[in-house]
């Protein structure tokens, strides 16, 4: 809106007037009175004892939940990052039994709930009873008791992590797809091998346009890790549930965990937002074109 | 004589007898999924040759031109270049495919410039320069650069050596694309219409590069439509069009006294009103 006054061809300057928006005020009454009016109906509730919620705001259990929820988000993410990579590049492999292996593997995991993977892992014991690592043909090799390796820990990591590379493995793809194929040419003409070609010119460019919706998939890895307590992987979501069944408290401690969860979604997203601009909207410009996009654009002086 | 070269205008080029030509190319034929592109082509190059090549739209020369460092494959005919025979070796008398990594060993020797300059977007022009003899070549980084820095400054780019490219104008860009190519020491340049895309004013400063290069000796197969450089610069033209060779020789004497009609027709067209023809 402009409150600067306008000067005419001619003449003192003349001020602009103000315009009301009423619209715009009522709207706003309406929706604050709405949430206001819902909000009170919570905090004022009889039945909550804003005393427990704080009260367990710094449980011991608690914290160590949520220090769990952090681990197991970074490594299920770290695990479906490495993987989704691995994945992609196969999808995108000439070899044809490669590149339906990848697909069967997307199209699997993405079609089957993730609660369903996460039981599954957990009781792997029942196909497996025990985990063997052996050289073929020697007596060479490991053994462990699957139920002591599959906890509700690794269960958790494993079944998010494979999860997650599976949706990953589309986005890499999008961002391979989306490096020019010109510089492809230009690396196979230098005589760059297929291998070399996509690790020096092409993943260095696709992962500008892959990282910064890796904080997107952290911060629903955050959230997504409360499903683990149906394995009893010791994270927030487990140790609250284990603590309200105990002592009945149920609303107060989803209201402690949703805090931590909040807390935790926040800072992620202040990282996502670093992250993205390090890595943002520029990058993907680089990436899509040193040809058309260079002449539409005006030339950055050094 | 080599066998391969069949028609008497190849007979006539800088192809002489006992000297290997750098290309020798006889009834190359390429399709793209059962769409004959290339239908015969017959054409030599002998080494420190500049060798130009026009022709209209779709003729099949940038296809061509990839045939030549195995970017796209050859379906029949012969084509040896550098003394192979492009995507085969013939060993225990049987042509066997080459690996990927034979394609690349192979390319290493032959430099290409797009059109389209192609440079890599995330490394400044110092680090496209660099890029191939680090990671095709394995020289030692600091060594690379020093090259590097020599080749941009041999096309005038020295002072733009951090920028990205598309910090860069197009007649920059194509010239680090040369500087890139050339880094590599390639025995055989290849140029897809170097100046298509560029505006009119930027075309002579890429020229001018390729000039040098043609004075220095470089061996060099040149696909263009600016015909005053095909003119000065080049020691033969041909004329491509449906696939095929329609006429080749001396550049002078081609566009001063084409036989044929098509190139009659093709060279009117793109001289236009310009006088060309001096
Ligand atoms: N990747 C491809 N797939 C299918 N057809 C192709 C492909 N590339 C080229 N062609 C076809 O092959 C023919 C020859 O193309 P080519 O690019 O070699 O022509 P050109 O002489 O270089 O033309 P221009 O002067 O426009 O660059 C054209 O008809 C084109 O449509
Ligand atoms: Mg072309």
């Amino acid at each position: 809106m402009r409150t600067e006054p306008i000067a005419g061809p001619s003449g003192p300057p003349v001020p602009v007037a103000r315009t009301l928006h009423w619209g715009r005020w009522v709207s706003a009454a309406v929706a604050l009175a709405v949430a206001g009016w819902l909000v009170y109906l919570v905090v004022v509730n009889p039945h909550l004892d804003w005393g427990k919620v704080a009260e367990y705001l710094f449980n011991d259990r608690i914290l160590a939940g949520v220090w769990v929820t952090i681990e197991i988000s970074v490594l299920a993410t770290a695990l479906g990052l490495v993987l989704g990579v691995l994945v992609a590049v196969m999808r995108l492999a000439h070899n044809p039994v490669l590149s339906a292996l990848a697909s069967g593997y997307i199209w699997f995991f993405r079609g089957t709930p993730v609660l369903v993977q996460l039981i599954f892992w957990y009781n792997l014991a029942f196909l497996f009873p025990e985990l063997v690592l052996k050289i073929p043909f020697t007596m060479i090799g490991l053994k462990w008791d699957t139920n002591q390796v599959m906890t509700g820990f690794t269960s958790a990591m494993l079944g998010l992590g494979l999860n997650l590379a599976a949706y990953f493995a589309e986005t890499v793809r999008a961002g391979i797809q989306a490096v020019d194929r010109g510089q492809t040419e230009a690396a196979y003409a230098l005589g760059m091998t297929p291998a070399k070609r996509m690790r020096v010119i092409v993943l260095p460019q696709a992962l500008r346009i892959i990282i910064p919706p890796t904080g997107n998939e952290f911060i629903s890895m955050l959230k997504t890790t409360s499903l683990v307590y149906v394995v009893a992987g010791h994270d927030l979501m487990t140790n609250a549930s284990q603590i309200y069944k105990a002592n009945n408290r149920i609303m107060e401690l989803l209201i402690v965990a949703s805090v931590w969860y909040m807390l935790m979604t926040a800072v992620a997203t202040f990282l996502q937002g670093r992250l993205e601009r390090r890595f943002g909207s520029d990058a993907v410009r680089l990436v899509r074109g040193g040809g058309a996009a260079a002449r539409v654009l005006p030339k950055v002086a050094a | 004589m080599n066998p391969g070269v069949k028609s008497a205008e190849s007979a006539e080029s800088g192809v002489e007898s006992g000297v290997e030509p750098v290309v020798l190319a006889s009834g190359v034929r390429m399709g793209y999924g059962g769409v004959q592109v290339l239908n015969g082509v017959d054409f030599a190059v002998a080494p420190g040759e500049v060798s130009c090549i026009i022709g209209p739209s779709g003729s099949g020369k940038s296809t061509f031109l990839r045939c030549l460092n195995g970017l796209e494959p050859v379906l029949g005919g012969s084509l040896r270049v550098l003394g192979e025979e492009v995507g085969h070796t013939l060993r225990d008398g049987r042509y066997h495919p080459w690996t990927p990594k034979e394609f690349a060993a192979f390319r290493k020797n032959i430099g290409m410039v797009f059109q389209r300059f192609n440079l890599f977007a995330h490394q400044s022009a110092l680090e496209n320069v660099a890029c191939g003899p680090v990671h095709v070549l394995d020289t030692p980084q600091d060594r690379a650069r020093t090259l590097a820095m020599e080749h941009l400054d041999r096309v005038g780019l020295a002072d733009h050596a951090h920028k990205r490219p598309h910090q860069l104008s197009g007649g920059q860009q194509q010239r680090v694309a040369i500087a890139r190519a050339l880094a590599m020491s390639p025995t055989l340049m290849l140029f897809d219409e170097p100046t298509s895309a560029l505006d009119p004013e930027l075309v002579d400063e890429v020229l001018e590069v390729m000039k040098g290069l043609a004075a220095e000796g470089m061996t060099m197969v040149v696909v263009t439509h600016e015909i005053a450089f095909a003119r000065e610069v080049g020691d033969r033209l041909t004329f491509f069009a449906d696939g095929v060779v329609v006429e080749q020789g001396g550049p002078r004497e081609l566009l001063a006294a084409p036989a044929h009609e098509r190139t009659r027709a093709f060279l009117s067209s793109v001289l236009g009103s310009e006088d060309g023809r001096s």
